[in-house]
């Protein structure tokens, strides 16, 4: 059990410089896909809610496609079936990005992550109180700048807790990212258990560095809370 | 009444397997069917292959009675020190690393490892001429020790697969450069059928006794000694008679025993 952990401590954290593996790796998949995820969920949750139907049915069949089918399906389909074609392959730039594995992970992830980003926010947006935007309304307010200064503010707040939910889901199924070839904490787990044969101990570490991460998180989010849903919190 | 008939039938029942355990009347293989020809499950899910058939005869030989567990490579060992098993016949490579934890029979037979690549492609299993490629093993593979060992530190990408078919899927996709695999399993499974078209057996075999080891035997306790001492007997009398040859004549077309 020493020895394992001598041997793969290093891999277990962050790898070697060149070959970024195991919590650094496992990180960097949660927040990259997580943040681009957001960005791109912002503007789609609205155009959900509020857009004509040409922006309306297309959010909707993307986010019931990414919502119906398992990730694991889908990184699949991306790491595999996507680089297959030769279509893909002999487009010099494109052909590049799917040759990556990384890429393709978080590319996977990324759209699946936004998909329910996207339904969160949307429902958050819809339970707006309809007292809030008439009053933005008869302090004309309209637009780009209702949704900006009233809207979102409010309808952000609201979503948190969810969306706390939802980037701890995330992280735990980053652990699907050894499928496409990605060092994440639970292939270093893998290389421990086939070099030692201590199952116990290499997924042991796994879950803890799992955990650890976790715990971080839901401490992140409640200070987030605590700054952002002050009105909500019992009168002292 | 009736629980108690039950009951002491399950008391003889345990007697009976502890003392068969014993003097080996029954001896329990692991077995992960995963490696045509060596061993995998036949279309009415059956144990084939070569293992299987060399395991039967030796039980034969033995006078002893066969059970095949059927379990994951990686948890061969462990399950071997819970005692689940009493051995491991499942193309297990013969390593240092291995031996250290349990105890092996007499080689089985031989199976080199070889590289695959491209038809033409020029590659030779060194970091030399690997450099900046691409390699693909399969995941807790002695190959795959082998090229983290001495070709990763070299500037090889080496990239690690959960089984051998993603290897051979990204081979012919165009990620890899080239796979590093058993050259048995790479003819049977790969080179030899449609989907091989177009690759080859790239340099020679690769040698290392230290990691990918001497050829593949039946993994034991430590504390069987007796039950070695009998495999390698009833080992060498089915080499003798020749059962051996006549089922490395079914399912290959070279010779496999070790040297």
């Amino acid at each position: 059990m020493i020895d394992l952990i001598k041997q793969y401590w290093q891999p277990f954290l962050w790898g070697s410089p060149n070959h970024i593996s195991g919590l650094a790796m496992t990180l960097w998949l949660t927040v990259i896909s997580c943040a681009i995820g957001f960005v791109l969920a912002l503007p789609a949750a609205v155009g959900r809610v509020t857009g004509p139907s040409w922006v309306r049915w297309p959010i909707r069949i993307y986010t019931f496609v990414f919502r119906g089918t398992p990730l694991y399906v889908q990184l699949l389909i991306i790491y595999s079936g996507i680089y297959s074609l030769d279509m893909v392959r002999n487009t010099p730039g494109i052909s590049s990005f799917f040759r990556d594995a990384l890429n393709c992970t978080i590319l996977a992830f990324t759209l699946n992550t936004c998909a329910y980003t996207t339904e969160l926010l949307a429902g958050a947006v819809r339970a707006t109180p309809r007292g809030e935007v008439e009053a933005a309304r008869s302090l004309g307010l309209a637009g780009v700048s209702l949704y900006r200064r009233i809207i979102l503010p409010s309808a952000l707040r609201r979503a948190l807790p969810a969306y706390s939910n939802e980037v701890i889901l995330m992280l735990h199924a980053t652990s699907l990212a050894s499928a496409a070839t990605v060092s994440d904490i639970l292939k270093v787990a893998r290389d421990a258990n086939a070099d030692y044969y201590l199952p116990f101990v290499a997924f042991g570490i796994a879950a803890v560095l799992y955990a650890a991460i976790c715990f971080m998180l839901i401490w992140l989010f409640r200070k987030a809370e605590q700054k952002w849903l002050m009105h909500l919190s019992p009168s002292q | 009444m009736k629980k108690s008939l039950g009951l002491l039938s399950l008391v003889f029942f345990l007697l009976h397997s502890v003392a068969a355990a014993k003097d080996w009347k029954v001896i329990r293989f692991g077995v992960d069917a995963s490696y045509a020809p060596f061993e995998s499950k036949s279309p009415s899910g059956d144990l084939v292959g070569f293992d299987i058939d060399l395991g039967k005869a030796l039980c034969a030989k033995l006078g002893a009675k066969c059970v095949w567990v059927e379990n994951d490579f990686d948890g061969m060992i462990p399950a071997l020190q819970a005692r689940k098993i009493d051995g491991v016949l499942s193309s297990m490579a013969v390593t240092e690393k291995r031996k250290r934890q349990i105890d092996f029979t007499d080689l089985l037979f031989v199976t080199p490892t070889r590289m695959v690549a491209k038809t033409g492609s020029n590659l030779q299993p060194t970091p030399e001429s690997l450099k900046g490629k691409t390699v693909g093993v399969e995941q807790g593979t002695v190959q795959e020790i082998y090229a983290k060992t001495y070709w990763e530190p070299k500037g090889v990408n080496l990239v690690s697969y959960q089984n051998q078919d993603q290897v051979y899927a990204d081979l012919r996709s165009g990620r890899l450069d080239a796979s590093l695999q058993d050259e048995v399993q790479a003819q049977k499974g790969f080179l030899s059928t449609p989907q091989g078209q177009g690759f080859a057996f790239a340099g020679p075999e690769v040698e290392d006794n230290e990691i990918l080891g001497t050829g593949a035997a039946i993994g034991l306790r430590k504390s069987d000694q007796d039950l070695r001492n009998a495999l390698n007997q009833a080992l060498k009398e089915i080499r003798q008679d020749g059962t051996y040859q006549a089922l490395e004549k079914k399912y290959f077309d070279f010779d496999i025993t070790p040297k």
